[in-house]
């Protein structure tokens, strides 16, 4: 299966010599990463050439690394029922910088892509609706983003004397915990209290 | 502004209903903004997210032991099969293989997962389009696979059971003796609704021709499940791509011909009978003698030990703390893992740096691609067609609004 894979990443990397940045094959899965501008060439491709036909669109989803320069990965995974396997694409993009829409090539990009705007504030170019998915009507932010924090910023609840829902300031009687269980003897990057000299 | 309302009349003006939150064709929290066009449905545009709970923010801040239970909750009418791909992931990127025994008890409850799906969907299907029978029916039969959850795991839905690295406890012997007479008298109840329904003129006559999809149109809005194989595509990941034992196991894949809501009516009920099928196979196994044995991985370092065992010995002790804690780490790296969910194919995408967390973890829930296209399927329907549509779609708001 993996050298069936090896072939295909060679025979993608080669087509699409200019678009393609790298491309790895690991737990058996293909992924290829590519430059943000050529998306839409590199999905036609796949999906037009006859060894690829990755003709369904599984999923676009954003992932986010705040370090990084280009904070955000966008992921697209497709599958190809003809020949029966499956690739991941990849490509950076930040807060600004925008993808352009493969809503032309799969139409239930549109979903997806809203989506990934919604909850990582990641820009589509020529979508036709770019409009929030999930979220309330309303709602500011983009809740997937790692500075984003778990309880969000309001709450809503049902006020008797105005008669309707009424937003307000997250209050918390207790900080969110979040534990750090992490062994020390295994990788933690703190020190533990007390142990600071214990580096000499 | 004047002029035009003159000259387009007033009886040809468009006008726009909505369509739930709280309408019971509705299928759980769905708001379908209508464009009508007198009966005929111009636009759709449907509003989800009422049941947004941001599981996949949660999610990077759970250990994936704690995170199991989130599955359950995405499509509550099938819980565990969320849960195996959760831990098909997990299991992948560390490098565990589940024991044969844990692997058959999975596929056991994934199969129970289907027949609870696809009783609620054809049933309901049934009350969308005016029969109140067969619910009552189906939810007999649902009630008494819901009493076998709950006998392997303690809970009706909520099941919490799948480990990464297999099951949690193995099954009694007496529950899976009762599994297995069960299979022997549910395709009798089936038949039994099988002759309210398959023939019935009203239902067929609300089903037949409506939201026809073509094998284009399933491969361009990304279906999966059986709305590709109510439209005649032989495609289901347990047989294309064999996870657990489901490539020892023998079973038949039912396709439709037409894409209509009706081929995909039959297609439910027969793929109801292939599971139990799967399910006397896999009752049978489970109960010869020398099948007996593990039900999850023997690894100190990522499932945790038996209590027996920690009666005993110290280092258990300190495994079962660790892991109750700490919980499992899992090698950095990313994978897509996904099962054939009653649905279609519900994947989990995981991004791991290697902590006791998931990084990013991303569920694709297969209602949620066929959902983006209601607007595509309902053009030029009636309106009452709709409720036959989202009936058909099999959309349960769980996974969509995650």
């Amino acid at each position: 299966m993996s050298e069936a894979l090896k072939t295909l990443g060679e025979h993608i990397a080669g087509a699409q010599e200019t678009a393609v940045t790298g491309w790895s094959v690991t737990l058996g899965e293909l992924t290829i990463e590519i430059h943000r501008d050529r998306v839409l060439e590199v999905i036609r491709f796949l999906r037009d050439d006859p060894a690829c036909r990755f003709t369904s669109l599984i999923d676009i989803c954003g992932v986010d690394y705040p370090e990084r320069a280009e904070r955000f990965d966008v992921v697209y995974h497709l599958l190809s029922m003809q020949h029966n396997h499956r690739i991941r694409v990849k490509l950076d993009t930040d807060e600004e910088s925008p993808v352009d829409s493969i809503i032309e090539l799969f139409p239930v990009a549109n979903w997806f892509e809203r989506e990934a705007f919604d909850m990582y504030g990641i820009v589509f170019n020529n979508h036709p609706d770019l409009r929030r998915l999930l979220t309330d009507y309303g709602f500011e932010g983009h809740p997937l983003r790692k500075d984003f924090p778990l309880t969000g910023f309001v709450e809503v609840r049902w006020d008797e004397e105005e008669k309707r829902v009424v937003y307000e300031p997250v209050e918390l009687v207790q900080e969110y915990r979040d534990f750090d269980f992490m062994s020390p003897w295994e990788g933690a990057k703190y020190i533990i209290p007390g142990d600071e000299k214990a580096e000499g | 502004m004047a002029d035009d309302m003159i000259e387009t009349g007033e009886s040809e003006r468009n006008f726009t209903i909505n369509f739930g939150p709280q309408h019971p064709a509705a299928h759980g929290v769905l708001r379908l903004v209508l464009e009508l066009d007198g009966e005929v449905v111009e636009r759709v545009d449907p509003h989800i997210g009422l049941l947004h709970r941001g599981t996949e923010k949660l999610l990077e801040h759970k250990t994936y032991l704690q995170g199991i239970g989130y599955f359950d909750r995405l499509d509550y009418v099938a819980p565990m099969n969320q849960e195996h791909a959760f831990c098909m992931a997990a299991e992948r990127l560390a490098g565990i293989t589940v024991p044969r025994r844990g692997q058959f008890v999975r596929v056991l409850y994934c199969e129970i997962g289907r027949v609870l799906n696809h009783l609620l969907n054809v049933t309901t299907q049934a009350m969308d389009v005016g029969a109140l029978t067969p619910p009552l029916w189906g939810f007999e039969e649902r009630e008494k696979l819901m009493v076998f959850y709950e006998r392997a795991c303690g809970a009706r839905m909520h099941a919490h059971y799948f480990r990464p690295g297999g099951v949690h406890q193995d099954l009694p012997p007496e529950l899976i003796q009762d599994i297995r007479a069960w299979c022997d008298s549910f395709p009798k109840a089936l038949d039994d609704i099988d002759s309210l329904l398959t023939e019935n003129r009203i239902f067929k006559q609300r089903n037949a021709d409506i939201g026809i999809v073509s094998k284009e149109e399933a491969l361009e809005w990304g279906f999966s499940g059986v709305m590709v194989r109510g439209s005649g595509m032989a495609w289901d990941l347990r047989r294309a791509q064999p996870y657990e034992v489901y490539d020892e196991l023998e079973f038949n894949i039912p396709v439709g011909k037409n894409g209509d809501c009706y081929d995909r009516y039959l297609c439910r009920m027969e793929e109801m009978r292939e599971s139990v099928k799967i399910m006397i196979q896999c009752c049978d196994w489970l109960m010869k003698p020398e099948n007996q044995g593990e039900v999850l991985a023997v690894d100190s370092k990522f499932s945790p030990p038996r209590r027996a065992e920690m009666k005993q010995s110290m280092e258990a002790l300190i495994h079962h703390f660790k892991l109750y804690t700490e919980g499992v780490h899992v090698d950095a790296g990313e994978v897509y893992a996904c099962v054939e969910a009653p649905k279609g194919e519900f994947g989990v995408y995981l991004v791991s740096d290697g902590s006791n967390k998931p990084y990013r973890l991303k569920i694709r829930a297969p209602g949620f691609a066929h959902l983006a296209a209601m607007d595509h399927l309902n053009r030029g329907h009636m309106l009452a067609d709709v409720s036959a549509i989202i009936g058909s779609l099999d959309v349960v708001f769980g996974e969509i609004d995650r």
